[in-house]
């Protein structure tokens, strides 16, 4: 089998095509199996998870995902605690992992750290959200997810709801469906959070149905995946504004009564009260299982970038 | 004062050895030689003519520089603010060659990114700016880090100053 991860960088879910990311599924299939395992697979390499950002969920499923398959792991979260601190620049904090690790997972506030990252480091860069702008490793776990759920990705109808202006998920996901075949996709957010031009000329020129919209009941009824990111309240200048809308965007049993009963509503996570608590127990609620997908997803990808087998 | 007179008063003596840009969109002429990384204070003998009548643009900007000959990367720089500009090579005061500026495929080091969080705007990163051409006429230009687009007037304005 041609390996198209093999010792590549993962800077954009752009970088990548349908064929690659079917290649990776099937490695989540098989990663599946293994979830209370501890594998040999990657024995003897050092993988670096370099957040410079918060995290809880990546940063803990790229480590669960490093170490069941064998890895060592080594890293830091924040930077009061290492040399940047200290006044150190990125460019050579990276060259220091770069000598200590076969691989470094990085997260960062600034778009396009990943990519200088990648190019100033030899080992494979992995891009675990640069700014507001990619975040590769969600969206190959979103669309996994949507794959399993429908046993396709294509001919289906999304919305894509929130801060699609500078949520790095929601843009990693819409880039992630330019790889498919989807029936269409809304942008449903506040005017002051649509999407970023480059997103919509990305859309334009592969050729994707998409609507710009400000709410959601209009078109709940045609859609089959709803994908919901959350309206940060920081992002508004005016937090009066921010109160206007915010009920706007919230996810609750009642709007869901004129759903079609196969959606599946998912949310990269952290959610805080854009889905209702309630909605968590009806047949639509994806976003645990998502969530789940993170480590599989994961060691599936570390394999294929450090040319292991599963 | 007829526009013919005003044109002929501000007639330059024609260079002996350089570059002649010529059709420069009335107003630019100062951005060009910004490109260019000229400020001046190089010792070049250079003329700055600026707004005179030109019957492909109705007004145009002229440019003459004495005893430099523009490498055609440098030349081609110009393009990112002054698309209509012609370049003429100067030798023993006859025209040896003449060229159009054209945008390079991708442009970097020369035009900041406007997205104040891009990597290339972080202080202390030895970093250059990198743009690849998305369309060229009107120019759109994508930041190769963060995806930022930039278009027409927009571009010149981000020119780096006196990047040389």
């Amino acid at each position: 089998m041609h390996n198209p991860f093999l010792g590549k960088d993962v800077i954009s879910i752009l970088d990548f095509d349908r064929k690659a990311l079917e290649i990776l599924f099937e490695y989540t299939d098989r990663a599946r199996r293994y979830l209370n395992t501890k594998l040999r697979v990657l024995e003897g390499k050092v993988v670096a998870l370099a957040f410079f950002e918060p995290s809880t969920r990546t940063r803990l499923s790229f480590e669960v995902a490093a170490k069941r398959l064998g890895a060592d792991v080594i890293g830091f979260t924040g930077e009061e605690a290492i040399s940047v601190a200290k006044g150190e620049n990125l460019a050579d904090t990276i060259r220091m992992l770069n000598s200590y690790a076969n691989l470094i997972v990085l997260r960062h506030r600034f778009e396009g750290a990943a990519k200088f990252a990648a190019e100033i480091a030899d080992v494979p860069v992995v891009n675990a959200g640069d700014g507001k702008q990619h975040h590769p490793t969600q969206a190959m776990i979103d669309l996994y997810t949507v794959r399993t759920l429908f046993e396709t990705i294509d001919g289906l109808t999304y919305a894509v709801v929130g801060d699609l202006r500078y949520g790095r998920a929601a843009t990693s996901f819409i880039y992630g469906l330019t790889l498919f075949k989807p029936r269409k996709i809304y942008l449903i957010s506040p005017p002051l959070l649509r999407a970023r031009p480059e997103v919509l000329e990305t859309l334009r020129m592969k050729g994707i149905p998409f609507e710009e919209r400000s709410g959601i009941e209009d078109v709940i009824s045609e859609i089959d995946v709803l994908y919901v990111t959350r309206i940060q309240k920081e992002r508004f200048p005016d937090p009066m504004e921010y109160e206007k809308v915010k009920g706007s965007y919230r996810i609750t049993v009642d709007l869901l009564r004129n759903a079609k009963p196969e959606l599946k509503i998912l949310h990269p996570l952290p959610r805080v009260d854009e889905i209702d608590f309630r909605v968590d127990e009806t047949k639509h609620a994806a976003y645990f299982i998502q969530a789940s997908y993170g480590v599989p997803v994961r060691m599936a990808l570390l394999t294929l970038i450090l040319g292991g087998e599963l | 004062m007829s526009s013919e007179h005003a044109e002929h008063t501000l007639k330059v003596t024609k260079i002996r050895s350089g570059t002649v840009i010529d059709h420069i969109p009335a107003g630019r002429a100062l951005e060009v030689l910004n490109v260019l990384g000229l400020t001046g204070r190089e010792g070049l003998r250079i003329a700055v003519i600026m707004n005179v009548e030109s019957r492909k643009l109705g007004r145009k900007d002229i440019v003459k520089i004495e005893g430099k000959k523009l490498k055609p990367e440098e030349v081609n720089m110009i393009a990112l603010v002054a698309p209509t500009a012609t370049i003429n090579i100067i030798d023993d005061f006859n025209v040896v060659q003449k060229f159009r500026a054209e945008v390079p495929d991708i442009v970097e080091g020369v035009v900041r990114c406007p997205n104040p969080t891009c990597i290339t705007n972080k202080s202390r990163e030895p970093i250059k700016t990198r743009f690849v051409v998305i369309k060229r006429s009107p120019l759109v230009l994508q930041c190769c880090y963060c995806g930022t687009l930039i278009q027409g007037d927009e571009v010149a304005k981000l020119v780096i100053k006196h990047h040389s």
